[in-house]
């Protein structure tokens, strides 16, 4: 799996944020549309696009974009 | 509860474990059932009195619904409680995924309830409890429509069966409970720490124990609802409330 990719998978789930603002260091949590929704859906693109589950835990653990990445990465 | 023959779906933990274990406690004598049949010997294990039984059975394979329905008669009670729980934004909720829902949530109990009303496994005078939820026609929580929308299949159709069983003297009911705390809300989507924030929201400052939906079920097993029937119950620490 590829950053670039992985980068414009996160960015397609935003509703409100501008896909250029979502970068491999943005840290994500602090978006200003950031939601438990927003959450739940990275968790499902996630699965649906790389076939990885990610926990609520994860989601928590991780501050930047390529953080998320890295994690599921590992779990490949 | 005492000189009732009640069966438990779903009894090997959460709401149908509490179950089980308090209409055993008043006396009841229970058929027990759920997929697997190490848990379903634990919640045996626990159970007061003597005379219950276990039967092992995966209620979305037709032919152990059919052998399960074979080997009971004279119920006095069911509770319809397996079930599961599923999170998932709404675009991402394909037929499939949400088939897999429907099954468990809708379908099996449906089909369990229509074979041992068909088979005539149920006494005169029976009652039947489904356990929906308040995420069903009361709460709209992100990422719970396809469950939720299970859960209001079900106490939907109970209603319908209500109706329709009363001249044979069946009762049916559901109870809706808000967030308890089970095996089924900890399956990892939601962390700790938003569990305890939610909870926090709730008038009662708390979840649910499974004892306390129990305690509702047992209520409308008993004859004391004896004129109760196509209800639905909230209990839901007051969350509806604000």
């Amino acid at each position: 799996m590829e950053l670039q990719e992985f980068i414009a998978n996160f960015a397609a789930q935003m509703d409100e944020t501008d896909p250029s603002e979502i970068t491999a260091s943005t840290a994500f949590h602090d978006l200003e549309e950031w939601s438990s929704l927003s959450a739940l859906s990275i968790i499902a693109m996630v699965d649906e696009e790389y076939d990885v589950t990610l926990r609520g835990d994860d989601m928590k653990n991780a501050v930047t974009v390529e953080d998320l990445f890295n994690t599921v990465k590992s779990k490949l | 509860m005492s000189g009732k023959t009640i069966l438990v779906t779903g009894a090997s933990s959460g709401i149908g474990r509490a179950a089980a274990v308090w209409c055993s406690r008043l006396g009841a004598t229970l058929v027990i059932t759920g997929r697997n049949a190490e848990r379903l010997d634990a919640t045996l294990s626990d159970l007061h009195g003597d005379g219950h039984r276990c039967l092992t059975c995966d209620l979305a394979v037709t032919e152990e619904v059919e052998r399960l329905v074979a080997e009971t008669d004279s119920l006095d009670g069911v509770v319809l409680c397996a079930g599961i729980g599923f999170t998932l934004p709404f675009q991402f909720g394909t037929t499939a995924k949400i088939a897999d829902v429907m099954s468990a949530n809708f379908f099996s109990p449906t089909e369990l309830l229509r074979l041992l009303v068909k088979k005539k496994r149920l006494k005169r005078g029976a009652s039947v409890v489904a356990v929906s939820s308040m995420g069903g026609t009361h709460f709209f929580t992100v990422g719970n429509s396809a469950y939720g929308a299970s859960k209001a299949a079900l106490e939907s159709m109970m209603r319908f069966a209500a109706r329709e069983l009363a001249p044979k003297g069946i009762r049916v009911n559901t109870v809706l409970p808000a967030m308890i705390d089970t095996p089924l809300i900890h399956r990892g989507t939601v962390s700790d720490e938003e569990h305890a924030a939610d909870a926090a929201t709730y008038p009662l400052k708390r979840y649910g124990r499974p004892e306390e939906v129990a305690y509702a079920i047992i209520y409308l097993l008993s004859d004391a609802a004896a004129w109760v029937t196509g209800t639905s119950m909230v209990i839901d620490g007051g969350k509806s409330l604000v």
